[in-house]
């Protein structure tokens, strides 16, 4: 489960392109502040490895583990 | 995998209120909030024991965001007021955020007699090559034939390699990684933390704003992908030449070592010179006014 905070995310594509699993892709249309935010497109590759959310400079990623 | 960074609770950390940060998108400084987070989770710190002193300049704001005792001080001389905050309460864990100008350039002298004196402080230098927040001048780290609002033509002067003046000056614990290199960061960060003694841990990171703009890296990820390619692990580097070094930034520890620690040789000088046992009356001061 990834959740990514719309307020915070200032687009910078850094999850996008660290990704080793490449799971976001940017989205095509701009959000309420002007922003194309990533869209987790692949989530069954997620690994959880947590490497977007520490790497993401305004800590708007959060990835939850799944509880099954 | 055990040193998973657990990044949901991070949040629980910060102002709230204070974010979104003012940092351009694809600023450093957020990641390196983040792998503080996780390097004093894995050392067994808690925010209420540490106190963070900052300078001017971007990377001394991320204090601000934090929910810990915090010292906004004058340009250059964080590290002059830190030395206060340990020597006032030696128990304190005292972490000083600052960035290349800062530290480098009109904190240059605080920075290496603090090493100097092997005083027990873990000072996070954001090194992003630039000044920032005042518009882009060269800093005393810029590399060698960059670009930048003072330097139109290129700069011409040989930077400071912060690692070895650090080393060079005698602090106990000096390492250097970059924001690329999240995990070996907070690896560095939390030994910094636990070492009795001057820790230094260099974090070279990326301005987009600034430096990328001018140097024909017009976005984070591209500055990013320029210092993973461009740098170099120190085991790898020992095996290669000068010329195959040049324009390389050189990783890992570089100082570990155990030499004895200022505020601990002082309170002991004070309490084996002094009949009363005035540590103990400077503590008692605390749980008194607290």
């Amino acid at each position: 489960m990834i959740k990514i905070d719309q307020n915070l995310c200032k687009g910078c594509d850094i999850c996008t392109e660290f990704c080793r699993k490449n799971v976001y892709e940017p989205s095509k249309t701009l959000n309420r502040k002007g922003v194309y935010l990533p869209v987790p497109v692949n989530i069954e590759e997620c690994k959880k490895c947590n490497l977007c959310a520490i790497l993401c400079p305004d800590l708007a990623i959060t990835v939850e583990e799944d509880h099954e | 995998m055990s040193n998973k960074p657990k990044v949901s609770g991070f949040m629980n950390y910060l102002r709230k209120e204070r974010i979104p940060t003012i940092f351009c998108a694809g600023c450093g400084n957020g990641t390196v909030i983040n792998t503080f987070f996780n390097a004093m989770e894995m050392a067994e710190l808690s925010l209420d024991n540490i106190s963070m002193v900052s300078g001017i300049g971007c990377s001394s704001r991320i204090p601000g965001y934090i929910k810990c005792d915090s010292l906004h001080t004058t340009h250059g001389r964080p590290i002059a007021f830190a030395t206060g905050v340990k020597l006032g309460n030696p128990d304190m864990d005292v972490v000083v955020f600052t960035g290349d100008g800062d530290a480098a350039a009109i904190g240059g002298n605080h920075l290496i007699h603090a090493a100097r004196r092997n005083l027990d402080l873990t000072v996070i230098c954001v090194n992003n090559s630039i000044y920032g927040m005042t518009g882009g001048q060269i800093s005393p780290t810029s590399p060698k034939g960059s670009f930048a609002s003072t330097t139109p033509y290129g700069a011409l002067e040989a930077p400071f390699d912060l690692a070895k003046l650090v080393s060079g000056a005698g602090a106990t614990y000096v390492s250097r990684w970059t924001t690329v290199h999240p995990l070996p960061l907070s690896n560095a960060i939390k030994k910094g933390l636990q070492n009795k003694g001057f820790s230094f841990i260099e974090v070279i990171s990326q301005c987009p704003t600034y430096f990328g703009r001018k140097n024909r890296m017009r976005s984070a990820v591209e500055m990013m992908k320029y210092m993973k390619t461009h740098s170099v692990v120190k085991k790898k580097a020992k095996k290669m030449s000068e010329e195959e070094l040049e324009g390389k930034i050189i990783l890992g520890d570089f100082v570990n070592r155990n030499w004895p620690e200022f505020s601990e040789m002082l309170c002991e000088q004070v309490n084996e010179k002094s009949e009363k046992g005035l540590i103990d009356a400077i503590k008692s001061a605390y749980k008194t006014d607290l």
